[in-house]
């Protein structure tokens, strides 16, 4: 019964996101404020009936009801209960229920906080939110519907994905799907805005939240990813440039120079037709990251499963979305006039080459993960891009972008001039040149000239992030102006240092990581990086499903023993492949990583042993992104002028 | 103002490229050696070593050679498949032990079946490079005269035979005819 209730449940859903997206359009033509009313109790019980539709979902998961397809095939009588509960969206279709219940979500909270905003513009937006909706629910249930009964049941289940076995999958996809999903918020007031054909400052106060919002998801989700593909896959990268990473990242990029774009949009009241299109861009990304993933075009580690019935539905779909939205831009574009002008040399230009430059790394990025699928397309053969040329093209982008990071926020809107900005910087330039260089030399001696610069530029960041904040406080009562300082400059400056210590950690791990695949037997041991490493025992271990080989690996400092790691190779039931759990010894400015290989004859393995200078500065980095972010939301602005609508 | 217009005739492109790659299967590697004569080759047999398998013996009728492996765990899953295949008699089904034991293999064949008429032994590797065998399973269809008009790499599945290599049969018999 549950099943079949989860499926009515979706139906529902399905023909309430069609009220919802029809009728307060029509109102809003028409000026039927009655009509545009329908927008939010349709916005809020279809979110009931996506989240029953989910609740029913998730009891068949925990009731191990095998009896449902979906859940026979990815889960298990023997699965512990907080991965029965992440196998929902352990696969294609529940990650697709959980896609829509997080749309409605965001819909849902549109209509909660949306108080302050005139009725004609929240109900388009609630009613594009509408449309998307429909979107996924017709796909779900034409192509992906995870309610299919078996018939006759299975005895026991196929188990989850052992790779997906793993706390940090939990979270990854909620999380990033947060992220990906929110991107049509800001989608969905782009398009209003073009319909109504113009864009105030209350329209950039309000989009600017929640295009926030969306890229703290997006950032989180994306570390994530990063963070467990480097503990969980075993072989000690946090980034393969494989095309499910860059559907994730490309719209991260697009967000964050929409969030410049808006700051300039929001302060100067210009460049908005140049907002709307990045906000349709996000999510037009984010929806071609689903159609890359889900269509099965393009090869990939993260091997979903695929059908080409659910591609050519997403391609209808993208085209209809996107094509209707660039459609509505090329019409009324022209109409919206963006009114403030600036000199060459103003923090308005700057900007504008921060979102050229991110632009154009999102560019270099999709094309080259389309590449092989255009060659193939044009039948000029079979090809595929790697992390060779990705490395190459972004590297040099991103150096750039970060050398005008640290002049941005120093810049005077409008209009400023060389030699002031001189004088406010050189300081700070100076200081983070000599700092840069000499913590190169000094832990690792002398270094490679593009290392050394760029840990320079890293160094620049943090630097002339702090020089502007105290140039902001001034001489006099600096205190004063501290509690004058809005929280959103604080969310700035937090996310610029955090981008510098991301380059930092980049540029050490990937110039100074030190790796050996060695043969070790018990009491044996090997030297790397100065530490020894002793394989002091070897032990099997039962899981709850699976059985696994575990070596207790001693690592020594000379004569004192640093840590104790425990890797292991474990073999799940359900699969043939062997899995590896890494041993990490983490710290702030070091990580060992063993990770086992082969047995060997005589009480032997082979193993890796890594080290990882820096490593964990990548996702310290991203997390101050995101603290950043974080602080931005909070700021007094965006909440004062809402109460005082109200 | 046309400038607006771009990102739209920009994303046509876009849409264009995706629907005419939905249409490819990017796991589908083209082998070079379609259409063309299987290399030759001369392996003693998995049963009686002292005796050998060539090409010349597959020529003459058309023949499925399936390499194959005792270690190979999709050959496993294969196997029923491969023996519903031979057990048809729509083609004469004949094995390439790839890089295997031999006390090994014939354990595999005595637990799970026999279904090749013969079975050739590549303990080196060597004849499986000159086929450009990516790794086991692997499947090649070869005409009457011993030319490849069919590669698969991995299991041959139910929709493989149904779609691919039953129709190519159906051809090469009605050619001959």
């Amino acid at each position: 019964m549950i099943p079949e209730f989860g499926n009515f449940a979706l139906v529902m859903a399905l023909g309430i996101a069609l009220v919802q997206s029809i009728v307060p359009l029509v109102g809003a033509v028409q000026n039927n404020s009655r009509m545009m009313a329908v927008a939010v109790p349709a916005a809020r019980l279809q979110f009931v009936c996506v989240a029953i539709s989910f609740l029913c979902l998730t009891i068949s998961f925990i009731q191990n009801d095998f009896s449902v397809l979906y859940v026979a095939k990815n889960s298990n009588s023997l699965l512990p209960l907080h991965y029965r509960i992440s196998a929902v969206w352990g696969s294609h279709e529940g990650s697709l229920l959980l896609w829509a219940l997080i749309l409605s979500g965001w819909t849902i909270a549109v209509s909660i906080f949306k108080k302050s905003l005139p009725l004609t513009l929240s109900s388009r937006v609630l009613a594009i939110l509408g449309i998307i909706s429909v979107g996924f629910l017709l796909f779900l249930l034409l192509t992906s519907n995870p309610f299919l009964r078996l018939f006759p049941a299975a005895a026991e289940g196929n188990d989850l994905n052992p790779l997906l076995q793993d706390p940090g999958l939990i979270f990854h996809p909620p999380i990033l799907y947060m992220g990906y999903v929110g991107l049509a918020v800001p989608f969905a007031f782009a398009i209003a805005a073009l319909l109504q054909g113009r864009i105030d400052a209350s329209w950039t106060r309000w989009s600017r939240p929640w295009a926030l919002v969306a890229w703290i998801f997006l950032t989180l989700g994306i570390a994530l990813g990063s963070w467990w593909a480097y503990y969980e896959l075993g072989w000690g990268g946090w980034w393969f440039w494989d095309p499910v990473e860059n559907a994730s990242f490309m719209p991260w990029l697009v967000t964050t120079a929409l969030l410049h774009s808006l700051a300039v949009t929001e302060q100067r009241n210009t460049f908005k037709a140049w907002t709307l299109l990045l906000s349709i861009f996000g999510f037009s990304l984010s929806l071609l990251g689903t159609f890359l993933v889900r269509s099965g075009v393009l090869v990939s580690v993260h091997a979903f499963a695929t059908d080409p019935a659910r591609g050519v539905f997403i391609l209808i779909f993208l085209a209809f979305v996107i094509g209707s939205a660039l459609f509505l831009y090329a019409w009324r574009a022209s109409a919206i006039i963006s009114l403030g002008r600036f000199s060459a040399l103003s923090r308005e230009t700057l900007l504008l080459i921060n979102n050229v430059l991110l632009l154009v790394a999102c560019a270099t990025i999709l094309v080259g993960t389309l590449y092989p699928l255009f060659m193939d397309a044009m039948q000029l053969g079979k090809i595929s891009v790697g992390p060779p040329y990705f490395d190459k093209v972004f590297a040099p982008l991103m150096l750039l972008l970060v050398f005008v990071l640290g002049f941005g926020p120093m810049t005077h809107w409008r209009k400023d001039t060389f030699k002031n900005l001189i004088n406010r910087l050189l300081k700070s330039a100076l200081i983070s040149a000599l700092l840069g260089m000499a913590f190169v030399l000094l832990i690792f001696g002398p270094a490679p000239l593009l290392t050394t610069l760029a840990v320079v530029l890293g160094v620049w960041v943090i630097a002339s992030s702090l020089a502007t904040f105290k140039n902001h406080l001034g001489k006099d009562k600096p205190l004063d102006r501290l509690r004058l300082l809005p929280l959103a400059y604080f969310g700035m400056l937090v996310a610029h240092i955090g981008v510098g210590v991301f380059i930092i950690g980049v540029t050490l791990v990937s110039t100074y990581e030190q790796s050996e695949t060695v043969r070790l037997a018990v009491g044996e041991s090997y030297t790397l990086a100065n530490r020894r490493f002793e394989l002091a025992d070897l032990t099997s271990v039962q899981g709850p499903n699976y059985n696994a080989e575990q070596a207790t690996i001693k690592i020594f400092r000379g004569d004192h023993l640093v840590s104790t790691q425990f890797p292991e190779k474990r073999f799940y039931h359900s699969s043939s492949q062997p899995m590896t759990e890494a041993g990490i010894d983490a710290g702030l400015f070091r990580d060992f990583y063993i990770s086992l290989g082969e047995p060997q004859q005589g009480n032997a393995w082979t193993m890796r042993l890594n080290y990882k200078p820096f490593v964990r500065w990548i996702w310290l980095g991203a997390l101050l992104m995101a603290f950043g972010g974080l602080l931005a939301v909070l700021d007094r602005r965006y909440r004062k002028k809402q109460e005082g609508a109200n | 103002m046309w400038r607006f217009t771009l990102p739209l005739m920009g994303f046509g492109l876009l849409v264009l490229i995706l629907a005419i790659g939905l249409t490819q299967d990017p796991s589908e590697v083209p082998s070079p050696l379609i259409g063309k004569p299987a290399p030759e080759f001369e392996l003693p047999r998995l049963h009686d070593p002292s005796q050998n398998l060539s090409l010349a013996d597959l020529k003459g009728e058309i023949t499925l050679l399936n390499v194959w492996a005792s270690w190979c765990e999709s050959c496993r899953v294969e196997h029923p498949f491969i023996s519903e295949i031979a057990a048809s008699g729509a083609v004469a089904v004949y094995g390439l032990n790839y890089k295997d034991e031999r006390g090994e293999a014939l354990k595999w064949l005595k637990a799970l079946g026999d279904p090749y008429q013969a079975i050739a032994v590549d303990q080196d590797g060597r004849v499986a490079i000159d086929f450009g065998v990516y790794g086991a399973p692997e499947s090649y269809l070869l005409d009457q005269n011993g030319v490849i008009v069919y590669k698969k790499i991995g299991p041959i599945t139910a929709r493989d035979w149904k779609e691919d290599v039953s129709p190519l049969i159906q051809q090469l018999r009605d050619k001959q005819l």
